[in-house]
């Protein structure tokens, strides 16, 4: 709506008036309604929101999984509303990295095969100076022969970071990355994954709903009935905590 | 727990479906041998109760030699005209009339060929006018010597008519010419009773053709006066006639005619019940197979239901009663199938018998029954393993997140090694002919517990035999990861091998022991048989084909011609012992064309009564030269024959010889073979085609040098392979619907896995390859065990047949290369639909929810 010229080239990932809607008739549930959101390159950019606010559906929408209803999305420079499966094999391949709460690793590869599965599916060398930053980053150097059933929960979602990082993606996208984690092996995986965005500039959009992990990072939108309702740069797990039960008492209000 | 039971049994129907499969095709072979013997068993019933009628009683000379059904038809031996007089003057005796009915009677059909018979006797009679059975389709009785009546059935088989010139061959004389002269039926529109034909000449022409005898008949048709019964007639007739003579009621002859096309019948059964029985076999590793992976999957609900207050004995209880569902469901197809197929075989058999008159279908108690009991047993039994473990879900499992850990191997294994064991051990025994009388149930006890050895052995090799299998197809990511998913459950990818390892393994052991046996037996005939041309037929039916005996003597005068031998050969009663004996026109044949050693007595010359005998026969009956032994043959009274020679047994020479003169008293006094040596610097192309021309009138033989005589004699077991490899094809295909079944668990299982991977970019194309590859190293594993179990069977038998004169192993390689390529094929076609579906999957709903 506001978006510059130049601000739209430093978006990693755009939705523009983005609606979502499941089902139809009596049971027709409307996910989203309109969202319009840019996450900027290099950020770390935490969603938000009471459970059923959307803020899934959104990340999925983002990330090419789901398909929206009306609007736009895109990804860098590729618009990913109306590709078909192979546009969005090659998306999610070549631009998308994905970290999720279930780590979803294949327990026949070992730790160091899991990590450069994207890039010998695409077919792709792994740069070998940022393979070992990664490496190194994430601490896991003495595990890499190690299979998914020989590690531990945070260990396990080290890997999978890595996973996504390794293949320098235009965005990473990171569903409840700590919802399975204990708050100390959650906070090893927060701290990794702001200082691959400080250090390295790489962009993450991740979906939380634990306002400690969202003050991590350095934007946090609030979604609310489908909608985004609010915004706070730089936060606190204060603020976030505030904002929220923010929402909550209007949330009661209009219901 | 039931209607949880049956709620979770729909909710995976699918996934049953497949396995329950396998049981519908056991369940069906097994109803559809019970409906076919029980359809045709009542055909042959209603054909034969009216084929003796207006025979109150029949009287027979007694055989000389009995016979079984599959040795051939038992002929009732001439007896003098005037038997039939001394029936006619028994008191209650209204009518008798002298018959001559011998097998052997064949016809030359409009293509110069013998029709010919696949079991059904060809009869060959004296024409004694309509009866109420036969009646004439067209033309007239037989009044002349050259005049032949025949049944419609041959007349088409043939494809003559009314007026035709044909030849006719018969058993005691070379090809006549016959003018056809009536065509006749039986009674109900019947062309042929039970795919026998009839050729009925003049009385005295029957006599010396089919008999070899003037003035004899070999059975006497009574009909009884009114008011006495067919039973008491026999009895009268049984005093007058005596000893020496079978008295029997039109009934009893009807029932034994019919007990005798049921006897041949049940060899055609239990060779359907050997095929239910891999059927079976095959689906119980499919069914455990899939039960064992459905409660793997439902490891959580399971752990559920034992938290909230489930027993061990109900989750047994929940696992079982969804097998016996599965059982019942599949029981019931199987037995619906089984019907359709029981119809459908009768169907063939009737119209390949040449048109019969099929009873209605009947589903027999027996069908049933045994539908319900196989279907329900097997499906139980491959359950109850996958209960067990049902039962051992700790309640905990529930509440935590477990990927079910890999249980050792040691336990399986140590139980493969001493279940193999047991197997090898009875085959052994089996082999080595020290079980008694038991010797077959032994071999197959041994082969299915060899079978089982190894399934439960195959884990433990699963692991880097797959591994190294995958290899082949580790070059792509896809690949790679196909192969890893192919060796990450041992015990499923085993089982799923296993149950193509056992269809293969069958047909690799069967012909292995064939080709061992072609093999051998050739090279022994190449290196024995010392003749350049040899005179031969093709047996198709119960009788051999055979040949004018006085061809040997104008094959005998062809130039460069130097030795000319026929070979004869029947059953014999030889010292109280039913025994195969031989006859050589040429008393010299036995040293010059076989090349058989004497050890005692001479061998080249044998006078009236007088036998030779191999080394073998000498001790197994304590005999020397000198030694007499009374002989009956088919015809002729009992004689003395004393041995005047003892050679060394060796595969194609064994057992008795008798003088020429003995051939005339066989069943078939003609030659069955015939072996011809040329002079040195003879061209076998000179002498070939002569020879071919003298056996113009034996249209079932033909000349062939000795090599084509080796490959045609070598081939027949050819035929019998195909037919078997043909049969056990079944059990690889169910074996591929167990491959299917794995696969589309394993998808299903995998669901977030595959969504992950589509999710970081793996393509469609390549998921569906995944699944592929992972089809196809199961599958070329399954065939790799398969073809090493079969070739050890096989090897083991032909080790033990080594005495037999089974000396050379023929690995067929060709056959092993097609089969592991046939796996490939069959893998790639197993994972079309466990691909596509992979491919479908929905990523977001695979990753993204619980």
């Amino acid at each position: 709506m506001t978006a510059t010229v130049g601000q739209q080239a430093q978006a990693a990932a755009r939705a523009s008036d983005v609606w979502k809607v499941y089902g139809s008739g009596e049971a027709q549930v409307v996910a989203l309604r309109g969202v319009s959101a840019e996450f900027e390159r290099g950020r770390f950019t935490a969603i938000m929101g009471p459970s059923g606010s959307g803020k899934s559906t959104l990340m999925h929408c983002l990330a090419g999984l789901d398909s929206v209803t009306r609007g736009t999305v895109s990804i860098g420079d590729t618009t990913v509303t109306g590709l078909g499966d192979a546009g969005l094999t090659r998306l999610r391949r070549d631009k998308v990295g994905f970290i999720f709460q279930q780590f979803n690793l294949l327990p026949t590869l070992s730790a160091k095969e899991n990590i450069l599965l994207p890039l010998s599916i695409a077919g792709r060398k792994p740069d070998p100076a940022w393979y070992d930053i990664v490496i190194d980053t994430v601490g896991l150097r003495d595990r890499l022969d190690h299979r998914p059933a020989q590690l531990s929960g945070g260990q396990q979602q080290r890997v999978a970071c890595a996973r996504a990082l390794v293949s320098r993606p235009e965005v990473i996208f990171a569903d409840e990355p700590t919802g399975n984690l204990d708050s100390r092996a959650g906070a090893e995986v927060l701290n990794f994954l702001r200082n691959s965005v400080r250090e390295h500039g790489q962009t993450i959009v991740m979906v939380t709903h634990d306002p400690t992990a969202a003050a991590y990072a350095d934007r946090v939108v609030f979604l609310a009935d489908g909608q985004i309702v609010s915004e706070l740069i730089e936060p606190t797990a204060e603020t976030v905590l505030d904002t929220m039960k923010k929402l909550d008492v209007s949330a009661e209000v209009n219901g | 727990m039931l209607r949880a039971t049956l709620k979770s049994l729909l909710a995976r129907k699918l996934r049953l479906t497949l396995s329950g499969l396998a049981v519908v095709l056991g369940v069906m072979f097994v109803s559809g041998a019970f409906v076919l013997t029980d359809t045709l068993g009542r055909t042959f019933d209603a054909i034969f109760a009216d084929a003796y009628e207006g025979v109150d009683v029949n009287v027979a000379a007694k055989p000389k030699i009995a016979m079984s059904e599959m040795e051939g038809e038992q002929q009732a031996p001439p007896f003098p005209a005037g038997t039939v007089e001394k029936v006619r003057a028994v008191p209650g005796v209204a009518e008798a009339t002298g018959v001559v009915a011998v097998d052997g009677a064949r016809l030359i059909g409009s293509n110069g060929k013998a029709v010919a018979s696949f079991g059904p006797p060809q009869l060959g009679e004296n024409w004694t006018g309509e009866t109420d059975l036969i009646q004439l389709r067209e033309g007239r009785g037989a009044d002349a010597a050259d005049e032949i009546v025949i049944n419609k059935g041959l007349a088409d088989a043939g494809k003559v008519k009314l007026g035709d010139r044909v030849g006719v061959l018969t058993p005691m004389e070379p090809k006549q010419e016959f003018t056809i002269v009536g065509i006749f039926g039986y009674s109900g529109g019947r062309d042929s009773i039970g795919g026998s034909n009839e050729i009925m000449f003049t009385t005295p022409v029957a006599q010396r053709l089919m008999l070899g005898e003037p003035n004899t008949f070999n059975s006497v048709s009574v009909k009884a006066a009114d008011a006495v019964t067919p039973e008491s007639l026999r009895d009268s007739v049984t005093t007058a006639v005596g000893d020496a003579y079978v008295v029997k009621t039109g009934k009893q002859l009807s029932e034994e005619a019919a007990e005798g096309f049921k006897e041949a019948l049940s060899f055609f059964n239990r060779i359907l019940l050997g095929f239910a029985a891999v059927a079976l076999l095959v689906g119980t590793f499919l069914i455990l197979n899939t039960f064992s992976i459905i409660v793997a999957q439902r490891t959580r609900e399971l752990a559920l239901m034992r938290a909230i207050g489930a027993s061990r004995r109900q989750m047994i209880g929940s696992v079982v009663l969804e097998a016996i569902a599965v059982g019942l469901i599949a029981s019931v197809l199987g037995l619906a199938a089984g019907i359709g197929i029981g119809a459908l075989l009768a169907w063939a058999f009737g119209n390949l018998a040449g048109g019969l008159t099929l009873a209605g279908i009947g589903v027999p108690l027996s069908a049933v029954i045994s539908a319900f009991a196989v279907g329900l047993i097997i499906t139980v039994v491959a359950a109850l393993l996958p209960a067990l473990r049902a039962s051992r879900i700790p309640p905990i499992a529930a509440m935590q997140d477990v990927a079910t850990p890999d249980r050792p191997l040691t336990r399986i294994t140590v139980a493969g090694g001493l279940v193999s064991a047991v197997g090898a051990a009875l085959l052994f025994l089996g082999l080595s002919g020290n079980a008694g009388g038991n010797t077959l149930v032994t071999i197959l006890g041994g082969v299915l517990f060899a079978f089982i050895g190894v399934a439960l052995l195959t884990p433990l090799i699963s692991r880097p035999v797959v591994s190294l299998l995958g290899a082949i197809f580790a070059w792509s990511v896809p690949g790679k990861l196909g192969r890893l998913n192919s060796g990450r459950n041992p015990r499923r990818t085993a089982i799923t091998a296993a149950a193509l390892m056992v269809g293969i393994a069958l047909v690799t052991g069967v012909t292995v022991i064939l080709d061992s046996a072609k093999s051998s037996i050739s090279g022994l005939a190449q290196d024995t048989i010392k003749a350049e041309l040899v005179i031969a037929g093709v047996q198709s039916g119960p009788r051999p084909p055979t040949f004018d005996p006085a061809v040997l003597e104008k094959v005998a005068a062809i130039p460069g011609v130097q030795l000319v031998d026929g070979e004869y050969g029947d059953l014999a009663v030889v010292g109280g012992e039913r025994t195969w004996v031989a006859a050589s026109s040429n008393d010299t044949a036995l040293r010059q064309i076989f090349g058989v050693q004497p050890t005692a007595g001479d061998i080249d010359r044998l006078g009236p009564n007088q036998m030779l005998i191999s080394t073998d026969t000498a001790q197994d009956r304590g005999l020397s030269v000198g030694s007499t032994v009374p002989v009956q043959l088919a015809r002729g009274e009992p004689s003395t024959y004393t041995v005047t020679g003892i050679y060394a047994s060796s595969q194609l020479t064994n057992g008795i010889v008798l003088p020429a003169e003995a051939a005339r008293d066989f069943a078939i006094p003609q030659p069955v073979q015939g072996f011809i040596q040329l002079a040195a610097g003879t061209q076998v192309a000179n002498v070939q085609p002569q020879v071919e021309a003298l056996l113009a009138d034996s249209p079932e033989v033909s000349v062939a040098d000795r090599d084509a005589f080796i490959d045609q004699q070598a081939g027949q077991v050819d035929g019998l392979l195909t037919m078997i490899q043909i049969l056990l094809a079944l059990a690889i295909v169910i074996a591929v619907l167990g491959i299917v079944n794995t696969l589309a668990l394993s998808v299903l299982e995998r669901t977030r896995e595959l969504g992950l991977l589509r999710a970081i970019g793996l393509r469609r194309a390549q998921t569906m390859r995944m699944i592929t590859v992972e089809a196809v190293v199961i599958s070329v594993f399954g065939a790799l065990l398969g073809v090493v179990v079969g070739a050890g069977l096989g090897a083991a038998v032909v080790e033990a047949l080594k005495d037999e004169g089974i000396t050379d192993l023929v690995l067929p390689w060709t056959q092993i290369l097609v089969a592991l390529g046939l796996a490939a094929v069959v893998g790639v076609v197993a994972a079309v639909l466990p691909a596509v579906r992979a491919a479908r999957i929905n990523v977001l709903g695979a990753i993204a929810h619980d």
